[in-house]
């Protein structure tokens, strides 16, 4: 499984982090800022960006000018070959945004009514985005509904898929032992944390990435070993191990930020372009993390249904003390299903890291409670499920931001989880009998 | 290093106003986990709702403070029985999935830009407690609690907090006496014998959330009112945990545990968090940064939380025959 991992990484991320060194100004992010006092700053050296995407008619615009004034503040950049933009700026606050209309290439103009310069205000988010409409000033109404659907859906897929790597550890750990693992989210920042750390160290990314996952399965062989297995033998009851794990996350989650530090930081390549299918575009890191975690998770499915160890686990899961009886070693099952889970949960992480894009500790809690939607809209316990319940998560928080506000998109996913539970509480594949 | 001064920031904060907030919220839900056995992980949202009922109804609809306050818990009723109706029929574990869904989303819905105009979004809201204070009958003037000094805002609010969390617990010790009480409790033991037995259940365990979650609402405007603001990243899953630490060190179905714990949290913290800054201070520990102090401390409450349930389930004054699990 390593293997194949780690042969994807090269294969898949491993190019764009190639490519970025011979063609630097494909990158709008890394495009120089000159400050006011004439001291040359790079754009990430400030936490708030002021960006966006110069998009014509016939596709990106590359190398329009833009600058971005206010607060005793000066930046200027200039669009990338995928047409996005972004100034680092030192403060929140309002901003001039102008684009310089003379670089624009010929035959295209700003549509009517595009104000230029125009006002930019940060909503207490880091980054704030302006738009700039080119042509008749009906580009954005050109997408129709549908591609900008499948769009979505491509994209919330993707994201389905990357949730669905946790929440399988997630619901493998609590069929096998019955144990809701609120750490888990910490599991997750682990794996992007330690890709960081390793990739920081000069190690390419993709070795960086399988030693991140080797790590993540570590901490939970560590996890199990030192902690769960000793509160098993002590006859320990469910809701007190769930408290317990609450307990390591916190724990958990401070010791990562007492390492790392409050600050995001990206893993190498975290900018890709954005490939285009026909009316349907998505970024490349997107595209990547989709065929890592289909391939991975086709493989813990086989794993599960064709190995003697997958049979063992779906034995445990169903009835640990029948298994037991019939010879199976439940306290080996329950190591190997600690390891998997921590991998996939690392991978998951590294894959959540770029989609972010961005790695910080929290990063893992912020979709705890995610992963926790798709496993029990799937049903507690149900490896498929996980799977199933992810990906409409995944789907369904894509796919909101087409009406809701970008910053609501997960309470839609939250309350379907809600509603899900008012008709069906067994889940989507879940049993009746689980619910007790 | 001021030995002194650390001892009396730590006694200030046995009396805080925040201490205050979070033993009430504590023993919301000591009735909701302690005595009833609903595993409420959504805590945070009860008091968000309460300290938001509060501001904007005070903001917004220019209620008087009785007015706001009566709707502050009539929201956090509502919430509960919306929170109650698809889950009390749930699992343990299935209850606190969903309340802690429940909590984030009203913190993801008071964020959201779209609501600007009254929640404020992520920064919140201000100056909504200029009726609280106005009620105010200390004059102004410093005034000595031990060897405390303060004026006579801090005073007023700390007076309300504390009678608030007496009354509150005077009432739920009354509850848990009375026949009522002793239902919940047997629901906590066992679910069907008391069904069994001709009681409706469900309806036990909304009454029961609903007591918690008003508790908690009030905890929520307590929390809100000396800070004068409102913000919903104080409202995270986070506080949900700290109050279950509270909660657990004092012991989970005790009336006087979760203030106990509350008091025994906040000294511990600001104790280690005197001790390290000033050790930081004088050079006697070099290989740490402030923030980095910050952050020990509250990987201190992670290993705490978890060495009191595998050690001491049944915190400082439980009995740990009265464990809402076994």
């Amino acid at each position: 499984m390593l293997l194949i991992l780690g042969l994807l990484s090269i294969v898949l991320l491993g190019s764009p982090a190639a490519q970025a060194s011979p063609q630097p100004p494909a990158q709008a992010n890394h495009a120089t800022v000159q400050a006011h006092n004439a001291t040359a700053v790079q754009a990430q050296e400030f936490d708030n960006r002021i960006g966006g995407v110069l998009r014509g008619v016939d596709g990106p615009i590359a190398g329009v000018t833009v600058t971005a004034t206010g607060n005793g503040f000066e930046g200027e950049t200039t669009s990338g070959a995928n047409g996005a933009w972004g100034i680092g700026v030192p403060e929140q606050g309002t901003y001039e945004v102008a684009i310089d209309e003379d670089t624009l290439p010929e035959g295209i103009a700003l549509a009517e009514g595009q104000q230029n310069p125009r006002e930019v205000t940060f909503a207490n988010t880091s980054s704030a985005t302006t738009l700039f409409l080119f042509g008749e000033g009906i580009v954005t109404q050109q997408t129709s509904f549908l591609d900008t659907l499948a769009e979505r859906a491509l994209a919330g897929f993707s994201f389905g898929l990357l949730l669905a790597l946790s929440a399988v550890g997630l619901s493998l750990i609590f069929g096998t032992t019955g144990l809701t693992n609120f750490a888990h989210g910490e599991m997750v920042t682990l794996g992007a944390v330690l890709a960081f750390a390793f990739a920081g160290m000069g190690l390419p990314i993709a070795v960086a990435i399988v030693l991140a996952v080797i790590g993540g399965g570590l901490l939970g062989y560590v996890q199990d070993a030192g902690l769960w297995k000793p509160l098993r033998r002590r006859g320990t009851g469910l809701v007190p191990m769930m408290i317990v794990s609450i307990g390591l996350a916190l724990a958990l989650r401070y010791i990562i930020q007492f390492f790392f530090g409050g600050a995001t930081q990206q893993l190498p390549g975290s900018q890709s372009e954005i490939i285009d299918f026909g009316s349907v575009s998505i970024s490349r890191n997107n595209l990547t993390s989709l065929i890592v975690s289909l391939v991975i998770i086709l493989i813990v499915a086989f794993l599960l249904l064709r190995t003697r160890i997958g049979k063992a686990t779906r034995a445990v899961a169903d009835n640990p003390a029948l298994a037991a009886a019939s010879g199976i070693d439940v306290d080996r099952v329950i190591r190997i299903v600690w390891v998997i889970g921590g991998m996939l949960a690392a991978l998951g992480g590294i894959l959540w890291a770029y989609y972010r894009p961005g790695v910080s500790y929290n990063m893992g809690q912020q979709i705890l409670l995610l992963i926790f939607a798709g496993v029990t809209l799937g049903g507690l316990g149900t490896v498929f499920g996980a799977l199933v319940g992810s990906i409409i998560v995944g789907l369904f928080v894509e796919i909101s931001t087409i009406w809701l506000e970008a910053d609501l998109k997960y309470v839609g996913a939250l309350l379907i989880l809600i509603l899900v539970l008012l008709v069906r509480p067994q889940g989507i594949l879940g049993r009746r009998e689980r619910i007790g | 290093m001021d030995i002194g001064n650390i001892l009396i920031n730590a006694f200030g904060e046995l009396i805080s106003p925040t201490t205050a907030a979070y033993a009430l919220a504590a023993l919301g839900l000591a009735v909701h986990f302690g005595y009833s056995g609903l595993l409420n992980f959504g805590q945070a949202g009860f008091m968000a709702v309460g300290a938001y009922g509060y501001a904007i109804s005070t903001l917004t609809f220019n209620a008087p403070l009785p007015v706001a306050v009566l709707i502050a818990m009539l929201a956090s009723v509502v919430f509960a029985i919306v929170l109650g109706i698809p889950t009390l029929r749930l699992r343990a574990d299935y209850l606190a999935i969903v309340t802690i869904a429940a909590a984030e989303i009203i913190r993801y819905i008071v964020t959201t830009n779209g609501l600007t105009d009254i929640t404020g979004s992520a920064n919140g809201l201000a100056a909504f407690e200029g009726g609280f204070f106005g009620l105010n009958p200390f004059p102004v003037g410093t005034y000595n609690v031990g060897p405390l000094a303060m004026n006579e805002r801090d005073l007023w609010i700390r007076i309300v907090g504390w009678t608030v969390v007496i009354l509150a617990c005077l009432v739920v010790w009354l509850l848990m006496r009375s026949p009522w009480g002793r239902v919940l409790k047997g629901i906590r033991e066992d679910e069907n014998a008391v069904r069994s037995l001709g009681k409706n259940v469900y309806a036990y365990k909304m009454q029961a959330l609903v007591i918690g979650g008003v508790l908690g609402s009030l905890a929520g405007i307590i929390f809100t009112l000396p800070r004068g603001a409102v913000q919903p990243a104080n409202y995270a899953t986070e506080l949900t945990f700290f109050l279950y630490t509270c909660l657990l060190l004092g012991g989970m179905a005790t009336v006087l545990g979760p203030v106990i714990g509350a008091m025994i949290f906040w000294v511990v913290l600001s104790l280690t968090q005197g001790l390290l800054y000033g050790a930081i201070e004088i050079g006697a520990i070099t290989f740490l940064s402030n923030s980095q102090a910050g952050q020990l401390r509250y990987i201190l409450v992670g290993v705490a939380l978890m060495l009191l349930m595998v050690f001491r389930p049944q915190g400082v004054l439980g009995n740990k025959k009265e464990l809402a699990f076994a």
